[in-house]
């Protein structure tokens, strides 16, 4: 276990203490959980997403150029943190790895402003959580993701942070892992939402 | 809504008229609830021992004090949802063709705490303490994965149970029983606090369980000793693996169940509700794919029990370790598949309920292979029948019958003729009790002495187990005959005379199940006055075959002076036999241990908070509480947390004491196992 590095752990051999893999896997599982509340809502969305009760429909409500939009900005601050990932494993300077970081943390955000209006635009037409068991399950549903989002963007402060006060030791390094796991595995999620959420509603 | 009126900034819905004064009963409850926190809290200021708690035991990050911390919340609530059943049971007995002695509401809210506590906030944290002591050390652990995440789920799940204890005084707690039926549950139907008080301490409990699913999986997963292969675990540490696994993937649907049921009841979104394009049985379908496995979380932990019980009193190796070790994943896998059960008569076509029907009744062949298993562990054993035992028996037995009746149930037809009425409350309790409760005791019974270094008395426990078996049968075998004769459940009243002799001697069982309660409450009390004579320091009363009884009792702080090397199943045993147990090492290396921190009751106090305020609608309170964890959570990961580092000398001295104490020791043998000559150095079944 102590020279050789799990292939999942994204270090290098030397930034490793025999504590990583614990840490790292108990991520992994804490996610298979919040994977697992997703799909519940996802299946909630399936079985009430016919129920417009006299209200809007998903074809009217949704739009296409904004999902897109906010698809393209979260794919590419996945890129972006994929970069500052690759600057701790490889030691660039400091500033790339901030900087990354600071890029992923913009993107996060135009997401979320782009989420917001897009919420606001729905309640402008009426499409309100209270409307229809349809609207009830698609607030439950996106907004848990946005929720996740507005909690990684904090999370990346945080980071950011704490790597200006204790700079990069073994607990920066996993905790950045971890936050790069959380944020990728949002991206996965929102993969999942704009295919059978938006593109299903519109197409 | 008329109750937006009496809504205050500051109190939000909380007013005077919330003290149950309408009821004598409830008043008295309340009564004794704050008498008892009292009581406590004065006794604790008088012996001024607020200090030594704080820092030994509430920051703790010790999995064994954790443990024990969660056994204890399990016992207190044990005793409410006792006295609860004892009420209810009284109260049918009184009620037929009259009122009885409390209101339908009042029942109702007394079948909802009892169920909504015996789950949550009894057989949970039960089995969570136990696991939390035990298998740490019987992997041969210095602690589990995530020591402070381990007090954060004890802190959330205790102010999950203070949020219930708090509707005792500020009522009413919900009538929608345990599971919380929508539309019920729908604001709709239950305008008041009490299903919010439900949905609030239920979150609660259901966040600190995931948490605390991860953290021992995790745990089993990464910190076994070396050699500790998987088919060398303990069968306890199977089932606990199977119970983490479970919570893992089966809390979430309960989360998210009760958090959609919160957003219909708070901000008027339509679920589970009538109107509006919701679905209720959307609401049954996510509460039983969290229910279904539930009941699986709670019994498996008592199958692991038994399994140690059987094969340590046997002195002998357990019988088919690996179809036992398979009958478990099996139960663990197909508790996804039959939840449907639950709902049979709620409109699914034939077809559907006779595939869950179906699948229903293949647990009953894993279950079997266990129930064999364990009757051929103790076939030509040289079997010992102290207490702990006792409990396996009567389990076994038990069960067996509980477990007839659920493949009675598990027949669709069958289920349409007897749904809803006592027969299906005498089959659940039938598994529960012997399948959670009894094997909670006996875990109690049989590791009591490795966690305070003292025996508990035999005589006294022998009394509470006779109690409490009497009193189930007694309790619940009439329940059968009335739920066949069509007697619906949780009725408040009872029109039927012909049902009253059935109700007496139902009622006859709650007594002495309260009788067998007490008899427990009596043996802790005498055995900790006869602590000195029941001392075991070696550690080893029963001639016990797992690492946890390869340690002084109660054990150090760091479990083993050195990590133990695994070379077989059943590693003590082993080592015993090889002459290489009790052994000590050339020489001791100092060893970091965790820090203590307040981060778990600072975001218990925090979570109960934002949950008592969101019950009453105090905003502010609620604000507080949430934005008040999410602010501690980031300062925490802020403060930097040294580990505290025994030195070698230290780890030295304990170890020495041990081994005097080991060297001062005579074997016990057979005969004097419950001997005051038995010291914890116990070869009983050489």
């Amino acid at each position: 276990m102590s020279g050789r590095i799990h292939p999942g752990i994204n270090l290098r051999a030397g930034d490793q203490q025999p504590t990583t893999e614990g840490v790292m896997f108990g991520f992994w599982v804490f996610m298979m959980s919040d994977a697992v509340l997703f799909a519940l809502l996802f299946a909630v969305y399936a079985s009430l997403s016919g129920n417009t009760a006299g209200g809007p429909e998903a074809g009217q409500v949704f739009k296409l150029v904004p999902a897109a939009l906010e698809t393209g900005t979260l794919l590419l601050s996945s890129s972006t943190f994929g970069l500052a990932s690759l600057a701790m494993k490889y030691r660039q300077s400091m500033a790339w790895l901030q900087g990354m970081l600071a890029v992923t943390l913009v993107l996060g955000m135009i997401f979320l402003g782009l989420e917001i209006h897009d919420f606001m635009d729905m309640a402008r037409q009426g499409a309100v959580p209270q409307v229809s068991g349809f609207l009830s399950a698609f607030f439950a549903l996106v907004p848990t993701h946005f929720l996740h989002v507005a909690f990684g963007c904090v999370w990346i402060v945080v980071m950011m942070l704490q790597l200006r006060v204790f700079g990069l030791t073994h607990t920066t390094r996993t905790r950045l892992l971890r936050l790069g796991l959380f944020w990728h595995f949002l991206d996965i999620v929102w993969v999942m939402l704009f295919s059978f959420v938006f593109l299903r509603g519109l197409l | 809504m008329g109750i937006e009126a009496s809504v205050s900034p500051w109190l939000g819905k909380l007013s005077l008229s919330a003290l149950p004064t309408d009821s004598v009963v409830a008043m008295g409850a309340a009564l004794i609830a704050v008498l008892g926190a009292l009581g406590t809290a004065g006794y604790i200021t008088w012996k001024g021992k607020w200090h030594y708690l704080w820092r030994e035991w509430f920051t703790s990050v010790d999995h064994k004090r954790i443990g024990i911390m969660y056994v204890v919340l399990a016992l207190v609530m044990l005793a409410r949802a006792v006295i609860e059943a004892l009420v209810m049971r009284l109260q049918q007995a009184d009620a037929v063709n009259q009122s009885g002695f409390i209101s339908a509401e009042h029942f109702g809210q007394l079948f909802s705490t009892h169920g909504s506590i015996m789950i949550f906030f009894m057989a949970m944290p039960f089995l969570t303490g136990i696991i939390n002591y035990v298998m740490p050390l019987q992997i041969g652990a210095r602690d589990v994965s995530f020591p402070a995440l381990n007090s954060i789920s004890l802190a959330l799940t205790a102010a999950g149970a203070a949020l219930v204890m708090i509707s005792l005084i500020l009522a009413p707690f919900s009538t929608g029983g345990w599971s919380g039926y929508a539309p019920f549950t729908e604001l709709s139907f239950s305008p008041g606090v009490g299903v919010d008080y439900w949905i609030w301490a239920v979150t609660l409990g259901s966040i600190g369980s995931t948490l605390t699913g991860i953290n021992l999986a995790v745990t089993l997963y990464k910190q076994r000793a070396p050699g500790m292969d998987l088919m060398r675990l303990p069968l306890f540490c199977w089932t606990a693996l199977c119970t983490s696994i479970l919570m893992i993937f089966a809390m979430p649907a309960l989360t998210v169940a009760t958090a959609l049921l919160a957003l219909d009841r708070y901000l008027g979104m339509h679920f589970f509700t009538n109107d509006g394009g919701g679905n209720m049985m959307l609401y049954a379908n996510l509460f039983w794919l969290f229910g279904h496995p539930e009941v699986y979380i709670v019994v498996l932990p008592s199958f692991g029990v038994f399994s140690e019980l059987f094969s340590t009193f046997s002195a002998k190796q357990l019988y088919g370790y690996t179809s036992l070790v398979v009958a478990t994943l099996t139960i663990a896998v197909l508790s996804f598949t039959v939840w449907l059960h639950h709902f049979f008569t709620m409109g699914q076509s034939a077809h559907i309920n006779a595939v869950f029907g179906i699948a229903t009744m293949l647990i009953g062949i894993p279950t079997g292979v266990k129930i064999y298993d364990w009757i051929f562990t103790m076939f030509r054993g040289q079997v010992r029948f102290p207490t702990p035992l006792l409990w396996g028996l009567a389990f076994l037995v038990t069960f067996v019958i509980g477990g007839l009746t659920g493949i009675l149930l598990a027949i669709p037809p069958v289920d349409f003729l007897v749904h809803n009425t006592t027969f299906l409350v005498a089959h659940f309790h039938n598994m529960l009790i012997p399948g959670t409760l009894f094997g909670m005791i006996a875990a109690y019974q049989f590791w009591f002495p490795k966690a305070f270094g003292f025996r508990l008395e035999e005589r006294w426990g022998k009394l509470a187990f006779g109690c409490w078996v009497l009193g189930f049968y007694l309790a619940f075998m009439p329940l059968y005959v009335l739920g066949l004769e069509g007697m619906p459940r949780r009725s408040a009243q009872v029109f039927d005379p012909s049902f009253r002799p059935w109700l007496l001697v139902a009622a006859g069982g709650a007594v002495l199940i309260t009788l067998g309660l007490a008899a427990l409450v009596l043996q802790l009390a005498v055995s900790i006055r006869h602590r000195d004579r029941n001392r075991v320091p070696v550690g080893d009363p029963w001639d016990g075959r797992s690492l946890e009884w390869a340690c002084s009792a109660p054990p150090p702080k760091y479990n083993f002076a050195r990590i133990p090397q695994v070379d077989a199943r059943d590693a003590f045993w082993a080592m015993k036999q090889s002459g290489t147990a009790y052994v000590p090492p050339p020489r001791y290396d100092a060893i970091a241990l965790p820090q203590s921190s307040a981060i778990g009751p600072v975001l218990g106090g925090l979570g109960l908070a934002a949950a008592f305020g969101l019950v009453w609608h105090i905003w502010w309170m609620a604000g507080l509480g949430v934005l008040g964890s999410i602010g501690a959570v980031i300062a925490w990961t802020f403060v930097p947390r040294p580990e505290r580092t025994l030195s070698a000398e230290q780890v030295a001295r304990t170890e020495a004491r041990w081994h005097a104490a080991i060297a001062e020791a005579t074997p016990a043998s057979r005969d004097a196992e419950h001997a005051t000559s038995n010291r914890g150095l116990a070869q009983v079944g050489a």
